[in-house]
């Protein structure tokens, strides 16, 4: 990654609209409480998709309900044209290796090393000599910026933001053509971002990467998303580029996209 | 058409450039034949002047990239050139992000030691880590008494809750079982004695042996290794969760102490639970010994009472009783450094717990040893 200079080349989402989630009516919850109740949303191919909403309004919860880790109440997840609750076992699994998740808090394993830990969907799913796995491993490494010296630290012995590295490397690690991102930026240092919103644009455009992904950080919203959708009241309450979201009427997303930090953001672009 | 390929049949004189076209896919998929192919023509081509043409090449990732790069690298090592031509953009771009200016090594694994000097260093370690570990147990027994002893002086600092919820967990819900694995024990005893004992026509002995044995030694030694089973585990499990989420720091920083907010009531309640559950477990062995005299030896229970009476001297129930708080003690002390002592890893939670269980099982064992001397040696 460089960090050269504040200009990226964003590449473009691609004309063609082909939707590769496509979520109807979904409703998810914890016992009686639902947290998500009656969403729609559709995220395109190649596209870089921003989530955003105010602490608690079920971004994660709404993650984890399209990956299927929060059984839904109601409603149909597709994802890449198989609804997932429909599916069969080996239709699932095959979603799975498509797909590659970073979670909020990096769910690394704790009784491997960073390499081991990236290492494990390409020991899993594919059949690399260990010499080209340790390359790989260490190639990934590189390319989220951590220095060779994590690739045998445990992950009690990563700072924060190493720990987010280390879990989008392992996402990454077989070249996922969806990415689920939760909070990626948090706890990276400014210039982290930076190289975080370039990374992902650079996947985008080499490699078709599809992204979701939830950020309260305005930067990476305005740089590297190409639409955003915002959650509030259980449902999406607006979706559209951040010009869109920028003259919206809502309260909470005029607070949001116009206030001073907002304004800060834009201010640099 | 193969899924990719390298074409570099005929090979011109080196020192002249050569053109290496490579084609279809160098993905992930293919990994392991592209490994092959790339290390087989990295060594035919070596120091020569290579141009890779991907004009054909449809679709690479990072993984095809990197074995291009180690391509490349593996050429220009032994002296050779090379360039990169018909690349779309969004190849070069993924190309040049994953190529890099040093080599990744290749370490193989480290040499491993000599069996034998293997065997002997950990017969070493294992004595050393024995020693710190009776080290480790005073000191931490140390900060348990001084702790205790702040509370007596300020009682409001007591955590009466927790104290009331362990006990119930370690006492109460632990009775059934202790109950009924004491019951059964006394069964199996007295059925043995009184088989062992009619040769001699001594059956109606069986219930003096069962008694002495139940008082002294079988309720407190089954409860003991119940309880540290049960509630051990269980507490090494806590503190080491709350270790590893950096709860213990919190209490730290908040100018608690740990000792006095987690592990003193715990302590307690294992001192008294275990005590009263012996008590429990020494009465069920009573009972269980009772019923199988009955009916398999035809002792009547006026008899049996009659002889635990004459047996069971207040010298015999102190000798049983008084082990229970000490076993409880060091049960406690066990469970809590083990849970103190986890690292980062869920592992390690793992190895701390089934060690907790372990070491107090058999710490509960020698202490009943050592007790059986002490008693004999002051004639009880
Ligand atoms: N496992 C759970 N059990 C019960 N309730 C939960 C659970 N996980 C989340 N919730 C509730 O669901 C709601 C949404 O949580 P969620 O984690 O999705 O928030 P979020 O939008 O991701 O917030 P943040 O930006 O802080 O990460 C919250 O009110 C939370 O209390
Ligand atoms: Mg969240």
């Amino acid at each position: 990654m460089s960090t050269n200079g504040t200009y990226v080349d964003r590449g473009a989402p691609p004309a063609h609209r082909d939707a590769i989630i496509r979520v109807r009516d979904l409703a998810a919850g914890f016992g009686d409480r639902l947290i998500i109740d009656g969403l729609d949303l559709d995220v395109w191919r190649g596209e870089i998709l921003g989530v955003v909403g105010a602490s608690g309004t079920g971004k994660s919860v709404l993650t984890r309900a399209i990956i299927g880790l929060v059984p839904k109440k109601r409603g149909t997840v597709e994802v890449f044209g198989v609804d997932l609750g429909e599916a069969s076992l080996k239709q699932t699994l095959a979603v799975e290796r498509r797909w590659g998740v970073l979670f909020q808090h990096g769910a690394l394993f704790s009784s491997l090393t960073v390499k081991q830990n990236i290492q494990v969907p390409l020991r899993e799913h594919a059949n690399f000599s260990p010499r080209l796995m340790d390359e790989i491993a260490m190639v990934k490494l590189d390319l989220v910026g951590l220095k060779p010296a994590a690739a045998d630290l445990y992950p009690s012995e990563l700072s924060g933001g190493m720990i987010k590295r280390a879990a989008l490397a392992r996402a990454l690690a077989l070249d996922p053509e969806l990415i689920f991102l939760d909070e990626p930026t948090s706890g990276l240092d400014p210039i982290g971002a930076q190289d975080f919103d370039e990374l992902i644009l650079t996947l985008r455009r080499t490699l078709g990467l599809t992204v979701f992904m939830v950020t309260h950080d305005l930067d990476s919203l305005a740089q590297a998303c190409d639409r955003i959708a915002a959650l509030g009241d259980k449902k999406v309450l607006a979706e559209g580029p951040i010009s869109d979201m920028r003259r919206a009427s809502h309260p909470w997303l005029k607070a949001y996209f116009n206030g001073p930090r907002a304004r800060a953001a834009a201010a640099e672009i | 058409m193969a899924a990719f390929a390298a074409d570099s049949d005929l090979l011109p004189p080196s020192g002249t450039p050569h053109r290496l076209r490579l084609s279809g896919e160098w993905t992930a998929a293919h990994a392991g034949a592209l490994e092959d192919l790339v290390d087989k023509t990295g060594k035919t081509l070596a120091g020569r002047n290579v141009t890779l043409d991907l004009n054909e090449v449809t679709r690479v990732d990072t993984v095809g990239a990197h074995l291009l790069d180690r391509l490349r690298q593996d050429i220009m090592d032994s002296g050779g050139a090379t360039s990169i031509e018909g690349a779309r953009p969004e190849q070069s771009i993924l190309i040049a992000a994953i190529s890099k200016d040093e080599r990744i090594e290749f370490r193989p694994p480290a040499p491993r030691l000599n069996a034998l000097v293997g065997l002997v260093a950990d017969v070493g370690r294992g004595m050393h880590s024995a020693w710190t570990d009776v080290t480790s147990w005073v000191s931490f027994l140390g900060s348990v008494v001084a702790s205790a002893g702040r509370v007596i002086v300020k009682p409001r600092n007591f955590r009466l809750t927790s104290f009331v919820h362990h006990l119930e967990l370690v006492g109460l819900r632990a009775v059934p079982i202790i109950v009924l694995i004491a019951f059964l024990v006394g069964c199996i005893i007295a059925q043995q004695s009184i088989f062992q004992l009619r040769y001699f026509g001594a059956t109606i002995f069986a219930a003096d042996l069962i008694s002495v044995l139940a008082v002294r030694e079988l309720g407190v030694l089954l409860a003991a290794i119940m309880v540290a089973g049960r509630s051990g585990s269980a507490f090494t499990a806590e503190i080491g969760s709350m270790k590893m989420r950096e709860e213990i720091d919190a209490i730290r920083v908040m100018a608690l102490d740990e000792v006095e907010v987690l592990i003193l009531p715990r302590m307690l309640a294992l001192i008294v639970g275990l005590t009263l559950l012996a008590f429990l477990s020494t009465m069920a062995c009573l009972a269980g010994g009772a019923l199988v005299s009955l009916i398999y030896g035809g002792i009547s229970l006026d008899v049996f009472i009659s002889r635990v009476d004459y047996m069971m001297t207040m010298d015999n129930f102190l000798v049983g009783m008084i082990k229970a708080p000490f076993m409880a003690l060091v049960i406690g002390l066990i469970a809590t450094i083990e849970g103190m002592n986890v690292e980062g890893s869920a592992e390690s939670l793992g190895i701390r717990t089934t060690a907790s269980v372990v070491k107090s099982i058999f710490m509960v064992i020698v202490m009943d040893g050592i007790f059986a001397m002490f008693f004999t040696a002051i004639d009880m």
